[in-house]
């Protein structure tokens, strides 16, 4: 009897091989991407925007514990982001101004850990009245809490350094790893470092018995309560653990950009961590990883080519929510996963008709944002792809406007009525 | 006579004006199963749910095993060793069966809100995990996320989860509701093997189910319990038959007699 529920209990569980693959594997391929990219020589800027990345990905992942797991809409998760950077501040001062004693011993590497702490202890105070409920008393209090933390940020400036910030200077200290933390190839090596912890810890608390219960109580609060469970404290515990994560990302920050202003935990950065998950897609631990890096990318590449990037960013998140709501993994995922079950050929033209959709209506509304762009500055800058001049009073910009646009959001209705058909 | 498992005293629960449970008087034996029947809006809901811990009661008092649990959290009284299930399936739906059985296990098992362990690894969860999903036959649908059992299916997986935690006491809110006859055979059939040697409160509209299970059953009408008895006493009692069962009961008896 035993050794049946035992030999029924192996083939319930995914065998050791499984497991490797499906958990251990990705975290390693991470591990080995971030080490093997030093060996390409990349630049000055791309080490920049390599470590940006880093950053926002793990902010990221931990807004998503609150999001994705947990079904909590949070609007102020930058205040864990900025407290943990604060405290990470301060103590880089410390290190600085150390004589002797902890803060002389302690390392600049070590500085997230700093930023864990302190996001946790403000993770733990302001958890403490907002996780009494969930949904939208929750996202309200999130906003509120956001309003309050932003605007005393301006006030206390022996905390937040007023509107210059809190800077300070990461060559101190005892040196770890034989890292000088001076050049950006130095501090790359740092922000690998601490992506890959943060990573690997946030995917290995999904699979705690808390992580599940996150889950649990994200679907069903109620039935939480009859299996035994407090809804209220798993989403405190929850709290706590995405505001620490958030507070690394914000040591990391701090190390990075030797400086933290009150501008980083105002509802900007708030609202952008919430962009960055919910277009890499918060049903996929990964999504938020992708996220990060797209709209990285887009920060900071796309800003060079135009000037109302913002605008574009979005577009993206409106096109992200209406038509695929599991975000860019979730295209990505599905698209490998069709190509893995050789159901690719099925569905193929269906994708190839929503893509052709969306670059239709980009297209379209492309025209229209770089038009409106350059004739409300008003300089009498003219749009001018391919040589065309396209303005106002042009009616072929008119036409390079709707044509496309009306064109790509039919393609995009037609694709998604062929996948109702298919599920009915 | 041993403590009840479940002793209710004066129980009232009013929602605004309106007296919902108009004192309530039951005291069930440990290892009952016991029936309570009614026509709707006679209060069986609300009473389930000032049970469990979902409402707060006006007066009276309700006590598990000698103990007080009148007005105490739900998951304080699922603790305590009490399970409900719900009138509506009340599962995890973006989960897999097997995790939504595994979190029906965790807390019973030790695993509160513990976040230095991987659930991966609980040897003994997973076997207890297992051992409930092969009770009540789901055991081949184990991979299959919640949301996309058949409904019979997804009644089971409410048991499931009900008992996973070995409460001795169970309440179950309709476990047949909306079931084709054959259906409700094997769920009555799943409900006796799953709740053996348990306290079983049920609620039910299909008077087969009643009859056929119950040791007792306890009609409740407009919020007060008119009648308490075996099964053929409150077949034969005519102020249960005025009050509700009517032409039902009659069928009922002459069937049960042929």
């Amino acid at each position: 009897m035993n050794n049946s529920i035992a030999q029924t209990n192996a083939n319930l569980a995914p065998t050791g091989g499984q497991k490797f693959r499906q958990r251990v594997l990705p975290i390693i391929v991470l591990a080995i991407i971030v080490a093997v990219i030093p060996l390409f020589g990349p630049s000055r800027t791309v080490y920049a925007l390599l470590s940006v990345m880093g950053i926002n990905i793990v902010f990221a992942l931990s807004y998503n514990m609150l999001l994705g797991r947990g079904g909590l809409l949070s609007f102020g998760h930058a205040v864990y982001f900025g407290l943990g950077g604060y405290a990470a501040m301060h103590a880089m001062r410390a290190i600085e101004h150390a004589d002797g004693g902890f803060w002389a011993s302690y390392p600049v590497f070590g500085l997230p850990i700093i930023g864990f702490a302190g996001g946790a202890l403000a993770g733990a105070i302001i958890g403490w009245p907002s996780c009494r409920r969930a949904g939208t008393p929750f996202a309200m209090i999130s906003l509120g809490v956001a309003e309050l933390i932003a605007a005393a940020g301006f006030m206390f400036n022996s905390i937040f350094g007023g509107e210059e910030g809190i800077s300070g200077d990461r060559m101190n200290g005892p040196e770890l790893f034989g890292l000088s933390m001076g050049p950006v190839s130095d501090v790359y090596w740092f922000i690998a470092f601490w992506l890959v912890v943060g990573v690997a810890g946030m995917y290995a608390f999904t699979r705690t018995p808390l992580g599940k219960m996150s889950e649990a109580t994200r679907d069903n609060p109620e039935r939480v309560e009859f299996v035994g469970y407090d809804p209220q404290r798993v989403r405190y515990l929850v709290f706590i653990f995405a505001g620490a994560f958030a507070g690394l990302a914000g040591g990391m920050a701090g190390v990075y950009f030797e400086i933290f202003t009150p501008e980083a935990v105002s509802l900007v950065p708030s609202g952008f961590v919430l962009l960055m998950a919910y277009i890499g897609g918060i049903t996929y631990f990964a999504g938020p990883i992708i996220g990060a890096i797209v709209l990285t990318y887009m920060q900071s590449m796309l800003s060079d080519f135009t000037e109302a990037w913002l605008l574009y960013l979005g577009v993206l998140f409106m096109l992200i929510v209406m038509y695929a709501p599991r975000g860019l993994s979730g295209i990505l995922f599905g698209l490998t996963g069709a190509i893995g079950n050789g159901s690719f050929g099925e569905v193929a033209g269906k994708w190839a008709m929503q893509l052709l959709g969306a670059i239709l209506v980009f297209l379209g509304l492309m025209t229209l944002i770089e038009v409106s762009v350059r004739w409300s500055n008003g300089f009498g800058e003219t749009f001018e792809p391919f040589g065309m001049h396209l303005n106002f009073g042009n009616p072929l910009t008119w036409v390079l406007i709707t044509v496309p646009l009306a064109l790509g959001i039919y393609f995009l209705r037609r694709a998604n009525r062929e996948t109702e058909e298919v599920l009915a | 006579m041993s403590t009840p498992a479940l002793s209710i005293q004066g129980l009232k629960k009013n929602f605004g004006p309106a007296e919902i449970i108009r004192g309530v008087d039951l005291d069930i034996a440990p290892g009952e199963r016991h029936a309570i029947i009614g026509p709707n809006g006679a209060g069986k809901s609300t009473l389930f749910n000032l049970i469990s811990g979902g409402y707060q009661p006006t007066a009276g008092s309700v006590r598990l095993n000698g103990q007080e649990i009148g007005g105490v959290k739900p998951y304080a009284i699922n603790r305590m060793g009490l399970s409900r299930s719900f009138q509506v399936s009340n599962i995890f739906a973006n989960m897999t069966v097997r995790e939504n059985v595994r979190c029906g296990v965790l807390y019973s098992m030790g695993y509160g809100y513990s976040f230095w362990r991987n659930v991966g690894n609980l040897k003994e969860v997973q076997a207890k995990t297992a051992e409930i999903l092969d009770s009540v036959g789901l055991l081949d649908k184990s991979h299959l996320p919640a949301a996309l059992l058949p409904y019979a299916d997804q009644r089971t997986l409410e048991i499931a989860i009900t008992i996973a935690g070995g409460a001795d006491v169970i309440l179950l809110d309709e476990p047949t509701a909306g079931m084709s006859h054959s259906e409700t055979e094997r769920a009555v059939a799943l409900i006796k093997k799953a709740t053996e040697g348990k306290t079983l409160i049920i609620v039910e509209h299909d008077m087969g189910v009643v009859f056929g299970m119950a040791d007792r059953i306890s009609v409740l009408v407009y919020g007060e319990i008119i009648a308490t008895g075996k099964p053929e006493e409150i077949r034969g009692d005519p102020k249960v038959r005025e009050a509700y069962l009517g032409d039902e009961a009659d069928e009922h008896a002459e069937g049960g007699a042929a």
